[in-house]
């Protein structure tokens, strides 16, 4: 039997907050940067989404089906494509009718709410899995929460919710002595398949593609192969961000070239086949119990969610935020349901962390703000003006009973 | 009678509240009969020559000094130059200070005393060096205008040495004038010592000294060791004339309570922060503004969100002349929780604004303001308590709201430039 191999790419865009001053609460409820979030899509569009998806067309065009790739696209994105570059949306339809190409669910607004409320969370997978039906006229059948965040109780929710597979990082110090190349079960949920990201060979394209001082640099396609032939298991998951491709690394540097080649040599070679997460599963028996009782991710060092509620800030905000469920569960607003789930979103908590010197580099990359004090600010001065609004519209729909 | 005045900085162009001081006094004077030349480090000629003569020292080349001015250089020569220090300056000036600076010293170094120095007139790094080209200038200007003033008058430690040169050069009587002193900038065990000793220089060249509160001449006389008969208090006023109250319109219903200042030490921030959550703890309907930025803020920030208050408790950032009349005009509560301040004239403002005031008791402006309600600083509970009951007893916020604007109003420089006159006469032999 082939061993397989699994590539999936997130596509991701937060919806930025603009600058919202404390003389704005109760007066502006408008809580975003339209036009950075338009010029960096747009940007992005052009660099990567729009050539990427094109080469991946022509890969499974020329390898006849034998190529195969998985997408998850949070709803956040899903939205700015469509208002901004619907042009982006066309070219995953294109994908989307080869057959090839299976799309994840995962929470609509790219949310923590797998940590904070179940319902939430419930609500926000339909949400999502309703938009990748309507845009691409395909269900998911496999689960990648936010940033590969994953416990055994998270499983054991996904499960619930009719998911057979999910995804998440092949943490070290989850795994011990274990391979991430192989397919695991949750222990509270036998029947849910976990697969598990091999960090270090989806860190070589992801992360040190084209940096020089890299010792193996740079990196080819027979190279590549042979680690991934060095690999023992039944199973090589490369999960990476789709930005990946000519966003963090440059066309210069000729990550597309690496990526049009790479097919052609691991399937002429003959050990590897693509498949995706749902094939993976019904394909690989499960070796054993994966145990994860703390939260899980896929960054930083520590591969835990500190990233997001490592510090104060972040916890302060997120209980804030959390705490409005409640309330809003009497308000039939979709308006007041928007905000809330982009408030949501995983980057405003990222952008507050203050771990910049370990993975400063990551952080910085991705982050509008100078500093997280900054960042803390503007988001707590915006929700505290959608919490007046909630606590208003609580305030009419008592009046009208 | 006419007084030579050295001051750091003047409207419009300024940093700290000692220009705005300095404008009160001048008018005032010239309201009490007493002419005034002032003289900055760096004038830009939209200052108001109206009440005084200003004197740009930037234009004064000390080429033709005497040799007793050598003397006083070398007097002075122990004042050591190049390492940093910042008075007043809040952190995003600072940086930019720095800078400009840089950019400053590659192009023209050490121009050996002697021709013209174009001083910034801020309060950057290389302040010790300007403090002492101030006093080289200071006293070349005094002996051109020897004839035209009864007296000297040099306002905190930047401007002593001039004063001391302008004396030595000319014989007139000093009298210093004290805003604030080393230990309302730095704790006990961490102050600037060379500010400190041109400090007590200043005080002990000095005729007379000027304290703006009891509690500043308090310092000066058991800190620095100036006999008591030497130090007068003049408290200071404040210059409301041509100041309209603005409106805002409210984005918020809730009460809204404000502490506007550096975020330091001294402001004592974090106190407030633990009022707030006690506060909090027992109503809502209150938000908590701390405006402004400093070296604290960041913790503060944290603090904060340690409480689980972030979602009252905002933070605005450093605000500029019209915000801050704005973030008045919003508040229901003002809060000044000093544990150390010389005077303190934003409580002032804020009561003019029809806005009730807490003030911590280690702050000058205690002395003075019947109306406002007063703390110790530590004592967040009693702070807790007078917010609470500003917030919840319409009485009494209307009643300390009008009774403050009064009071507020009746501190007028023309008064307490009269102090000030009797003060010279007393040295004027």
């Amino acid at each position: 039997m082939k061993k397989s191999i699994c590539l999936y790419f997130q596509v991701h865009q937060p919806t930025r907050l603009r600058l919202y001053r404390f003389f704005d609460i109760g007066k502006d409820s408008h809580y975003y940067d339209d036009f950075a979030n338009r010029t960096i899509l747009h940007r992005i569009a052009q660099k990567c989404y729009l050539p990427m998806n094109r080469l991946l067309l022509d890969l499974i065009r020329k390898h006849g089906g034998d190529f195969k790739v998985t997408f998850s696209i949070t709803g956040s994105a899903l939205e700015q494509f469509d208002r901004y570059e619907p042009e982006v949306i066309e070219s995953f339809k294109e994908l989307a009718a080869t057959g090839c190409v299976e799309f994840l669910a995962e929470t609509y607004y790219h949310s923590l709410a797998s940590l904070a409320n179940e319902g939430e969370f419930k609500h926000q997978v339909e949400k999502h899995v309703k938009a990748i039906e309507d845009h691409f006229g395909v269900t998911p059948t496999a689960f990648r929460n936010t940033e590969l965040i994953y416990s055994d109780t998270i499983g054991r929710q996904v499960y619930d919710l009719g998911f057979k597979t999910m995804l998440t990082e092949g943490a070290r110090h989850i795994l011990g002595w274990k391979s991430p190349d192989y397919i695991y079960t949750d222990p509270l949920q036998k029947h849910l398949k976990v697969l598990l990201r091999n960090y270090s060979l989806s860190d070589d394209i992801a992360f040190r593609f084209s940096d020089k001082g890299w010792q193996d640099w740079p990196l080819t396609g027979e190279k590549y192969l042979s680690w991934l032939k060095a690999a023992e298991g039944d199973i090589i998951n490369l999960f990476m961000d789709y930005e990946t491709f000519g966003e963090h690394q440059k066309e210069a540097s000729g990550i597309f070239d690496f990526m049009g080649y790479l097919p052609e040599v691991i399937l002429s070679d003959g050990t590897f086949e693509f498949t995706t997460p749902t094939r993976a599963a019904r394909k690989h028996k499960a070796v054993a119990d994966i145990e994860v009782q703390d939260p899980i991710s896929w960054a930083d060092e520590e591969r835990d969610v500190t990233a997001w509620l490592g510090n104060e800030l972040q916890q302060d905000a997120y209980n804030k935020l959390y705490e409005q469920a409640e309330k809003l569960a009497l308000l039939n607003n979709a308006v007041l349901w928007e905000d809330f789930g982009h408030l949501q979103e995983s980057d405003h908590f990222y952008y507050m962390s203050t771990k910049f010197f370990s993975d400063g580099e990551v952080h910085r990359y991705f982050n509008p703000y100078n500093t997280p004090y900054e960042a803390f600010i503007n988001y707590m001065n915006a929700l505290s003006d959608f919490i007046i609004r909630i606590d208003d519209a609580v305030a009419t729909n008592i009046d009208k009973d | 009678m006419k007084v030579l005045m050295f001051g750091w900085e003047f409207p419009p162009h300024i940093a700290g509240g000692l220009g705005t001081a300095c404008y009160g006094i001048v008018k005032g004077l010239a309201h009490n009969g007493v002419d005034t030349i002032f003289v900055m480090p760096s004038a830009s000629g939209d200052e108001d020559q109206s009440v005084a003569r200003i004197i740009n020292a930037s234009d004064v080349a000390v080429e033709a000094v005497s040799s007793s001015v050598d003397e006083f250089l070398d007097k002075v020569k122990f004042v050591r130059v190049g390492s940093n220090m910042i008075p007043y300056a809040d952190p995003d000036e600072f940086y930019e200070l720095v800078e400009a600076e840089k950019k400053l010293r590659e192009q023209s170094d050490y121009k050996i005393y002697g021709a013209k120095y174009r001083f910034s007139g801020k309060y950057g790094s290389n302040l010790l060096e300007e403090v002492a080209r101030y006093a080289m200038v200071g006293g070349t200007i005094a002996m051109e205008h020897k004839d035209e003033f009864d007296l000297i008058h040099a306002h905190d430690w930047l401007t002593y040495l001039a004063g001391i040169a302008a004396k030595e050069l000319t014989g007139k009587p000093l009298v210093v004038h004290v805003h604030a002193t080393s230990f309302d900038r730095g704790t006990e065990d961490m102050i600037d010592s060379r500010v400190f000793d041109i400090e007590k220089r200043g005080m002990m060249a000095a005729d007379k000294v000027i304290a703006v509160s009891d509690l500043t001449r308090n310092i000066v006389i058991n800190k620095y060791g100036i006999s008591p008969d030497k130090v007068v208090t003049v408290h200071n006023a404040v210059d409301f004339s041509g100041r309209e109250n603005v409106k805002v319109e409210r984005g918020v219903r809730d009460k809204v309570v404000t502490f506007l200042g550096r975020i330091t030490f001294q402001k004592g921030p974090e106190y407030f922060i633990e009022a707030a959550a006690k506060v909090l703890k027992r109503t809502d309907g209150v938000r908590f503004v701390m405006a402004g930025s400093g070296d604290m803020m960041n913790r503060c920030i944290r603090h904060a969100a340690r409480l689980g208050i972030s979602d009252r408790f905002h933070f605005t950032g450093f605000l500029r002349g019209a915000e801050v009349q704005k973030m008045f005009a919003m508040s229901d509560v003002y809060i000044m929780p000093s544990v150390s301040e010389p005077f303190g004239i934003s409580p002032l403002e804020a009561m003019r604004t029809n806005v009730p005031s807490i003030i911590s008791n280690q702050s000058g402006a205690a002395e003075v303001l019947k109306y406002a309600f007063k703390v110790d600083f530590w004592d967040v509970d009693a702070m807790a308590d007078d917010i609470y009951a500003l917030l919840k007893y319409p009485a009494l916020a209307d009643f300390s709201a009008k009774a403050g604007y009064d009071e507020v109003n009746r501190l007028k420089w023309n008064i307490a430039t009269a102090k000030m006159k009797k003060v010279y006469e007393s040295v004027i032999k």
